[in-house]
């Protein structure tokens, strides 16, 4: 009697256990299948745009929706000048984040300073887009755009990066904007690969009498190479992705008339953000998917290196201890 | 001789000094932005709030009214997408931490799940718009909820498993000692020791959805008045904010002004009570 309730439960474990694991897996292969999902559907749904255009799609120019003529260099090129100017910004500013957060800060600050730089990370990028437009583009073109245009405008080529109207919108505050968010990103991953720099390495350093600028550029840097660029890779991943904060802000122009900084332009996200909703099936809305795998593409490049550049550092990390 | 030694040292003192300052200034720099963006949302945004804010619906321009039909649409698809998201992402998070961590699908699930994590979200919207909107014909709630469940599912497996893989191993083997079963040691043991750091988890990916904006423009669309449906257009927070913010009526901006502020409140407050849970004990 005994003995069969005992197998009989034992059973039922098997089962129990036998469909838990299924299921886990299951939802583990749904997440592949995801990535996957969205890849086809997005080939998928551009397949009118990549039989009409091919890939002189990434070189075209025009964007008519009423003359159904499409190209996607002006959104391209707006993504990755917006990105680029992020990028200068956000680089040296979060190293030296890191660096004070690893190096220089109390002990007691640490935790606090470490914090707040995290949650500028969470703040959701429509409270940094609406603030950009209502607030920042307005002082940046008081402030900087005016003067610099008074004090420039006359100068042979540097005016044509300056000129534009005097509203603040456009690739500068888009790039300033989307600066501001990747800070937090590129800073914490940064702080992060710089403490787990050995000890012994560092104090090895200070020992000999190095200062701790020396320290930082001639030991922890070089141990951290490969994570500190990941961490710029990912930060730059967030920028080329960035919707709301940009959309706001960049002022959602669909032409390439000059290379001003001031120049209101486009972006792949701002372009889908804006126009998506009420294209006309078709050709108008197989572009704007067309846009979108063009982003995925170059999204998913930018952070699968920035992932194979971290794990790189990890794997150091486990060989050094 | 003496002498350039002494020039070296004070080179080298310069450039450090000058390197620290720059960092103290970068420091500063960022947290400028933050108090800066806080400041201006606290004091625009308690301006525009009002008990018809959280009473009213989204009115026409310059009419007055409020934010109600925007938030229950925020709470309704928020929610649900949590619900649907967690059980898929904590399953897989059990897979990766206790089924077979050195597996190649579990890598290869590993490097899939850090995209995700990090991919643009409008693409999301994009991928359910194909799938949902554009079979249904129709944008809907449920599309919504579809897109931000998509969001939450990669969050919360990252959570899952480096919280369960934070458990002893000592505490499994215990358990297995005494004949438990697998699922039983997983869902009664290592599960409810990393408890703490799974809702923290979910704490996070609701934070992050809230306020999603993207996956939502052509997912959910909007809609200016009261739905309960989830077959239909639903208006939500950050899409409205959009809405009113990029528009020139003096109203909507208050408003949107009066939204970012309790989406920002929310976000933060969520962030704040995830970090107090994985504190660690000292």
């Amino acid at each position: 009697m005994n003995t069969t309730l005992q197998t009989s439960s034992r059973k039922a474990h098997g089962l129990l256990d036998r469909l838990f694991g299924w299921a886990s897996l299951g939802a583990v292969l749904l997440t592949l299948a995801m990535l996957a999902g969205i890849l086809l559907s997005l080939v998928d749904g551009a397949m009118p745009a990549i039989q009409k255009y091919g890939l002189t799609f990434l070189s075209r120019v025009v964007w008519d929706p009423s003359q159904d003529n499409f190209g996607g260099l002006v959104m391209i090129y707006g993504t990755i000048y917006t990105s680029f100017i992020a990028l200068i910004i956000a680089v040296p500013v979060s190293f030296g984040i890191a660096l004070f957060l690893t190096e220089l800060s109390p002990s007691w600050l640490k935790r606090p300073l470490g914090t707040a730089i995290e949650l500028l990370a969470a703040i959701p990028s429509i409270v940094y887009g609406m603030w950009g437009l209502l607030v920042f583009s307005p002082i940046l073109s008081t402030y900087v755009q005016l003067p610099m245009q008074q004090a420039f405008g006359n100068v042979p080529v540097l005016k044509m990066f300056i000129s534009g109207p005097p509203v603040g919108i456009g690739i500068l505050s888009a790039g300033i904007i989307l600066a501001i968010m990747i800070i937090p990103f590129i800073a914490s991953v940064m702080r992060d690969v710089f403490e787990v720099t050995p000890p012994l390495l560092k104090e090895s350093a200070y020992g000999l009498g190095s200062t701790t600028w020396e320290v930082v550029s001639q030991v922890v840097l070089p141990y951290t190479k490969a994570g500190v660029v990941g961490g710029i890779m990912l930060g730059l991943g967030r920028a080329l992705g960035e919707t709301m904060a940009v959309t706001f802000v960049i002022g959602n122009t669909n032409q390439l008339s000059s290379l001003s900084l001031f120049e209101p332009a486009n972006s792949i996200t701002s372009a889908l953000a804006n126009e998506f909703a009420e294209a006309a099936d078709g050709m108008h809305k197989a572009s704007l998917i067309y846009l979108g795998l063009v982003l995925f593409f170059i999204t998913f490049v930018v952070l699968s290196l920035s992932k194979l550049l971290l794990a790189k550092m990890r794997q150091r990390e486990g060989a050094a201890s | 001789m003496m002498d350039s030694k002494e020039q070296m040292f004070q080179h080298r003192q310069r450039v450090n000094q000058m390197a620290i300052a720059l960092s103290m200034a970068a420091m500063v720099f960022g947290l400028i932005w933050l108090v800066w963006i806080l400041w201006d949302t606290i004091i625009l945004g308690i301006g525009g709030l009002t008990i018809a804010t959280f009473t009213e619906m989204t009115p026409a321009p310059n009419d007055p009214g409020g934010l109600a039909n925007a938030m229950y649409g925020s709470f309704l698809m928020v929610g649900l997408a949590t619900l649907i998201g967690t059980p898929i992402g904590v399953l897989a998070g059990i897979y990766l931490a206790e089924y077979s961590p050195k597996s190649n699908l579990s890598n290869l699930t590993r490097f899939v799940n850090e995209i995700l994590l990090s991919a643009p979200s409008i693409v999301i919207g994009l991928f359910v718009y194909n799938l949902v909107v554009a079979t249904s014909k129709t944008f809907s709630g449920w599309a919504g909820v579809m897109a931000l469940a998509l969001i939450v599912i990669p969050v919360v497996i990252r959570t899952t498993e480096n919280m369960l893989l934070l458990v002893p191993s000592g505490l499994r083997e215990a358990a297995y000692a005494l004949g438990t079963p697998k699922w039983k040691v997983i869902v009664g043991i290592t599960l409810k020791a990393a408890s703490s750091g799974v809702v923290t988890g979910i704490l996070l990916a609701v934070a992050r959805i809230s306020g999603e904006t993207a996956p939502l423009l052509f997912t959910a669309l909007n809609n200016q008045f009261w739905n309960s449906s989830l077959s239909g257009p639903m208006a939500s927070l950050p899409v409205t904010i959009f809405k009113f913010a990029m528009s020139p009526y003096q109203n909507w901006q208050e408003l949107a002004w009066a939204g970012v502020f309790l989406i920002t409140i929310a976000v933060l407050g969520l962030n704040i009570l995830a970090r107090l849970l994985t504190r660690p004990q000292s």
